[in-house]
């Protein structure tokens, strides 16, 4: 979000109106906090994405965002912390969706789509009611820099180095798990209390970056970059560092980007990841037709559609 | 036909696994029940039966991923089960290399993601015993058929296993590689001058390309039908019994070659009708 008279003052300060100052944003205190916490949102997205991706879990995500979002609503009518009110209401919608699933005539789908459906109206009701009007609700549907304050970027930073520790301790363990569920849990792998690590992990990076990303955007942040590397590699290892460094990128100028384009961070983070995926499709589409071609040349092993 | 004749282990020692009039429910449906086998070491075993028999229940009974309701399954103490899932529920555009599928093979052995130097070389190996050699950095997609079921023969086989356990290792394969899968497991349940051959237990429908070329054979319908080796096992009555159908069985080269009954007929109506 960029204060309206900034494009207006830079161009009466410089004699050429053509010239843009691309230091300018860093004088502000408040885009650096954004750049910073947009960087570090990117590349904890990047990394818990790898798992969201191969385990179809995107549309949890979405749905934890909405959640969240109405536990937030309500942390605020309440005056409560943040973190405090919108994780308790998160956990509580988890619990919710495990139970309805459960009973097998309602899919976990649709059991998603009911509860943080639910849950994303009555924080959107709470907001009208008791919220201060609607410059608030668009800042959580569609992140806001300017609503950064230096806690956030600590709790960006707290949730990313506690998700690297767990994924480089339980590396093997989660691969196995994400991989092949049966087969690690006879092999020895503790598959449920893996599973709850990746949810816990999933929620809390939800948790702390869903005000500058926004509710509406953040599920794709999940998802761009893990895609994106996914195009790159065929190695799980490689994948889950690339896919950290690709978010940070997205992260980084999209933010940057947004302050010159006049457009909300989490949209311009967005459309940076979506430009980046689909020129990864197109080029590495063309690599990997080429690989496949020439491998009828040789007597090498055939590609099977298995 | 290629002919694998794997000799009849010698029978000796204590039990790796013994059901001991096992029954398994799903909910209040019992799928297997009053199982009663063992197997001991060395003994190459297949489990054949109809889709919906219970054979994959049996296995998961076997590898503890399914407790009993009525009965026990007593497994030797300290007893290493090495499990190959069936190729088809397999997700073949995982981001995996042949090198990451092994490595799993040893989930909490470092906690630093790093294959270590040691254990690369011993994952080289396992996969160049089993003809996969300079194919760890592959995708697993980029393999033939019997390409991909070694690489997960091979995960298991890191485990050091004393039973490796198989479901439905044919199923889907061409016949080239279900004699490669065979020969395969021929090998690793061979004895050598090292020590004993692994035990293994596998399921299949598939009673001419694979179970009559078993030592010991199970007819497996909710519970044992027969066991025994093919010839004794592969009878038109067992068959029946575990099938549902008749079946008529031949002779061939020494081997039972079993035959749907009525295949005369069938053939007969529909040359009539191309004629």
């Amino acid at each position: 979000m960029v204060p309206t008279t900034s494009a207006s003052a830079s161009a009466v300060g410089a004699p050429d109106v053509l010239a843009v100052d691309l230091a300018e944003p860093f004088q502000y205190e408040f885009f650096r906090n954004g750049l910073v916490i947009a960087t570090l949102a990117g590349a904890l997205c990047g990394l818990i994405g790898v798992f969201v991706v191969l385990r179809n879990m995107s549309y949890i995500g979405h749905g934890l965002s909405h959640a969240i979002f109405g536990g937030a609503a309500l942390a605020a009518v309440l005056e409560l912390n943040y973190f405090i009110g919108a994780g308790l209401w998160g956990l509580a919608s988890g619990l919710m969706i495990g139970r309805v699933a459960r009973r097998r005539i309602i899919g976990a789908d649709a059991a998603i789509g009911v509860i943080t459906t639910a849950s994303f109206a009555m924080g959107l009701a709470l907001q009208a009611r008791y919220g201060q009007a609607s410059r608030s609700i668009d800042a959580v549907l569609f992140g806001n820099v300017l609503g950064v304050f230096p806690g956030d970027i600590a709790a960006v930073a707290g949730v990313g180095i506690v998700s690297a520790i767990a994924v480089v301790l339980l590396y093997r363990k989660l691969l196995f798990t994400t991989f092949d569920p049966e087969v690690a849990a006879v092999s020895g792998v503790r598959v449920p209390a893996m599973e709850a690590t990746l949810m816990f992990l999933l929620s809390a990076t939800i948790l702390v970056t869903v005000r500058v990303i926004g509710v509406l955007l953040i599920s794709a942040l999940l998802v761009l970059p893990a895609v994106s590397s996914r195009l790159f590699t065929n190695s799980f290892g490689r994948m889950l560092w690339l896919s950290p460094v690709l978010g940070a990128l997205f992260g980084g100028v999209g933010m940057y980007a947004s302050w010159y384009a006049d457009v909300p961070s989490g949209a311009v983070i967005i459309l940076c990841g979506t430009a980046a995926f689909i020129v990864a499709y197109v080029s590495v589409g063309v690599r990997r037709r080429a690989r496949v071609a020439g491998l009828d040349h040789h007597s090498g092993p055939a590609l099977t559609t298995g | 036909m290629v002919k694998v004749d794997i000799p009849p282990a010698r029978l000796a020692g204590e039990p790796l696994v013994a059901f001991d009039h096992v029954s398994c429910a799903y909910g209040s449906s019992t799928v297997i029940d009053a199982v009663d086998f063992a197997i001991v070491p060395g003994e190459f075993v297949g489990i054949v039966g109809p889709s919906g028999s219970g054979k994959t229940t049996v296995l998961r009974a076997l590898l503890g991923a399914l407790a009993p309701v009525h009965g026990q399954v007593h497994r030797k103490a300290g007893l290493r089960l090495a499990y190959v899932p069936q190729l088809e529920t397999v997700d073949w555009n995982f981001p995996v290399t042949v090198r990451e599928v092994v490595s799993m093979s040893r989930p909490s052995r470092t906690w630093w993601p790093r294959t270590s130097a040691a254990e690369i070389r011993e994952i080289d190996e396992v996969l160049e015993r089993l003809g996969l050699g300079g194919l760890a950095g592959r995708h697993i997609r980029e393999l033939s058929g019997g390409q991909q079921q070694r690489v997960f023969l091979a995960r298991a086989l890191m485990q050091k296993p004393d039973l490796l356990v198989l479901d439905e290792p044919t199923a889907g394969v061409d016949v080239r590689t279900r004699h490669e899968v065979l020969h395969v497991l021929a090998d690793l349940n061979e004895a050598t001058p090292d020590g004993d051959g692994v035990a293994i237990v596998l399921t299949t429908h598939d009673l001419n390309g694979l179970a009559a070329h078993l030592p010991r054979v199970i007819c497996f319908n909710r519970t044992v039908i027969a066991d025994g080796s093919p010839n004794e096992v592969l009878r038109p009555y067992f068959l029946e019994r575990t099938y549902g159908a008749p079946m008529e069985v031949l002779q061939h080269g020494g081997m039972p070659v079993v035959v749907e009954h009525g295949a005369d007929d069938l053939r007969e109506r529909l040359s009539r009708r191309g004629a």
